[in-house]
């Protein structure tokens, strides 16, 4: 089929506008973060030519872990994401593979108990939990932080891998097993090959939402012992007390954004398909 | 054979074969630590945000404590400050997902009609999906503050305009971070609904003489209802907890606090334990409130809907 030139020239006006609206004020922070104490407050989008300066991404990391205003709330963001993914993931994938393939009553109060926690307000929980971790010690420490983000992400990575879960022609395990192959072979070259995309799929998404994260990371921790990158932006301040941090803070900006610029340009295909699956009956 | 012979003979109580009540056991046993860790943070923390709700619980005076029945509702409900947070919160949702909504459409026809670069577009929509909150937050705010902002700087922009330092100005921004940071889940999950819809129709509707508009009008959006109300209510609950953005750009000043950063500033700045804990818990019936009206007065099938955020 031909396709007219208009059809052309209107399509790549809508790409070039939709490029503009998701990209402009990435490109902006990442300027911002290149210029310097004395070109910040110019008003220019770019940083005038040749005045491009790494000074704001140096001084993150001067002093070390201990002085630094940056290394250590780096280090606890990556360590609470991950840890935050990979315990979420186990639970949902035991609940996931419960729901998609057994039969048993119950399964239809747990996905819809999981839809309303999704809609639950986080706001309403932090009273509570502010003072019940003072109580108990996990005030300012990272199974205080942990714990709320299982809960709040237990839903999506259910739902993500159920929908995964349910495509998966589970029959073909038990064939292998006629053809031979004991249980763990099964599992392991039938049933592991089809279940890991998906379950990767649902670990991205789980990682995105508590990299995310900032009510609790504000709300249940006061030092850098836990503090997170995005609670840590929000008590930035400048190199001294004269300085304005604007420089820093799209620094650091740019830095934590690194990560999911990388997931969007390496597993674009699947994190769409992770946000859809199930979302709409074929 | 003998397995064969146990699994069809019926056993015991209400008729179950052994395998099927194997099965429930092991169904329940892989689901309980998921139930248990997504009612830990919760079903008892809102439980005891009730309890503290009817106390008077103030951390800077630990003497001055005891039961003080539904004041702390009474004090609330009657502070101008409340009614102003739920006007703000009110006013930021339903402009942001209106505006959400149309974007999120106009995204998703360009995207389905996509004739080159699909992967490209996709690619950068995801990155404000993405990316955290705080730092869309900050690069709009920068973008719009007076001091390091380009905005002004624009042609037409009053070169001297303080975005943060009136009331709609500043209400204007944090919509505008909330429409970039979350179009892009509504594009995508309105793109899912879009290519479910057979193409025929159109096709049948195109050799019946109906235009574009009237295609839209009449096959897309009707077929696309339950899609769309899906994601308008999980938006809708979503944009009624902005917390984030208002926080970094303004900390609710020039009256554009929001209900959940005025639960913020009442439990941890103020560690006022029991007046905190009765805002908390009038946010969780609203959202109750919001849920049960999309569910009865527009009719959505939850059993479509999934969490994305």
């Amino acid at each position: 089929m031909r396709r007219g030139t208009r059809e052309y020239a209107t399509w790549s006006l809508g790409m070039i506008l939709v490029l503009i609206f998701a990209l402009l004020p990435v490109v902006w922070i990442i300027s911002l973060s290149l210029k310097s104490p004395k070109t910040v407050g110019d008003g220019r989008f770019l940083p005038a030519g040749g005045e491009w300066t790494l000074q704001n991404y140096k001084v993150l990391f001067q002093g070390g872990f201990d002085n630094s205003p940056f290394i250590h709330p780096l280090i606890n963001s990556i360590a609470i994401a991950l840890i935050s993914t990979l315990i979420a993931i186990v639970l949902a994938a035991f609940a996931a593979y419960a729901i998609a393939r057994l039969s048993f009553p119950g399964k239809t109060i747990i996905l819809g108990g999981a839809l309303a926690i999704a809609m639950f307000p986080a706001i309403s929980t932090i009273g509570p939990l502010f003072d019940m971790w003072r109580s108990i010690g996990l005030y300012d420490t990272y199974p205080g932080l942990i714990i709320p983000y299982l809960t709040f992400s237990l839903p999506l990575a259910i739902y993500t891998l159920v929908a995964f879960y349910r495509e998966i022609p589970w029959d073909l395990e038990q064939a292998a097993q006629v053809d031979g192959a004991t249980p763990f072979q099964a599992f392991r070259r039938v049933i592991l090959p089809l279940a890991a995309p998906g379950t990767f799929t649902a670990a991205i998404l789980v990682f995105i939402f508590c990299w995310n994260d900032f009510l609790f990371a504000i709300t249940l921790t006061s030092s850098n012992n836990a503090r997170t990158v995005p609670a840590a932006l929000a008590f930035f301040t400048g190199s001294s007390q004269f300085t304005q941090p604007t420089g820093n803070i799209a620094a650091a900006a740019v830095i934590v954004t690194i990560p999911i610029i990388i997931f969007v340009l390496f597993f674009q295909r699947r994190i769409v398909a992770g946000l859809t699956a199930g979302a709409v009956k074929g | 054979m003998s397995s064969v012979a146990g699994r069809l003979r019926l056993g015991g109580r209400r008729g179950l074969t052994d395998r099927s009540r194997e099965e429930r056991r092991l169904g329940w046993m892989l689901c309980a630590p998921a139930v248990i860790a997504m009612l830990l943070v919760t079903a008892y923390p809102i439980g005891y945000a009730i309890v503290l709700s009817v106390q008077h619980i103030d951390l800077r005076f630990p003497d001055q404590g005891g039961w003080v029945g539904l004041n702390n509702y009474k004090a609330v409900l009657t502070s101008s400050l409340w009614w102003t947070d739920v006007f703000n919160t009110v006013f930021i949702t339903v402009v942001s997902v209106a505006i959400e909504l149309s974007i999120g459409m106009a995204l998703a026809l360009v995207m389905h009609r996509a004739i080159f670069g699909r992967g490209l577009v996709r690619t950068s929509v995801l990155i404000p999906y993405g990316i955290v909150t705080v730092v869309a937050a900050f690069a709009w705010f920068f973008a719009f503050d007076a001091s390091s902002g380009f905005v002004n700087h624009l042609p037409i922009v009053p070169d001297d305009e303080a975005w943060f330092g009136q009331r709609w100005t500043a209400i204007a921004v944090i919509i505008a971070v909330e429409v970039w940071k979350t179009t892009p889940f509504m594009a995508l999950l309105l793109l899912a609904g879009l290519t479910t819809i057979d193409e025929g129709l159109y096709e049948a509707a195109k050799v019946d003489g109906a235009n574009a508009v009237q295609r839209f009008f009449r096959i897309t959006l009707p077929l696309m209802k339950p899609a769309i109300l899906v994601a308008l209510l999980f938006r809708t609950l979503d944009a009624f907890r902005i917390f984030d953005s208002i926080f970094i750009m303004t900390r609710g000043a020039q009256n554009t606090e929001s209900v959940s950063i005025l639960g913020y500033n009442q439990i941890i700045s103020r560690t006022n334990l029991g007046l905190g804990s009765a805002v908390s818990v009038l946010i969780f019936i609203a959202v109750l409130m919001i849920a049960f009206a999309f569910v009865r007065l527009l009719g959505v099938r939850m059993a479509e809907g999934r969490p994305g955020t």
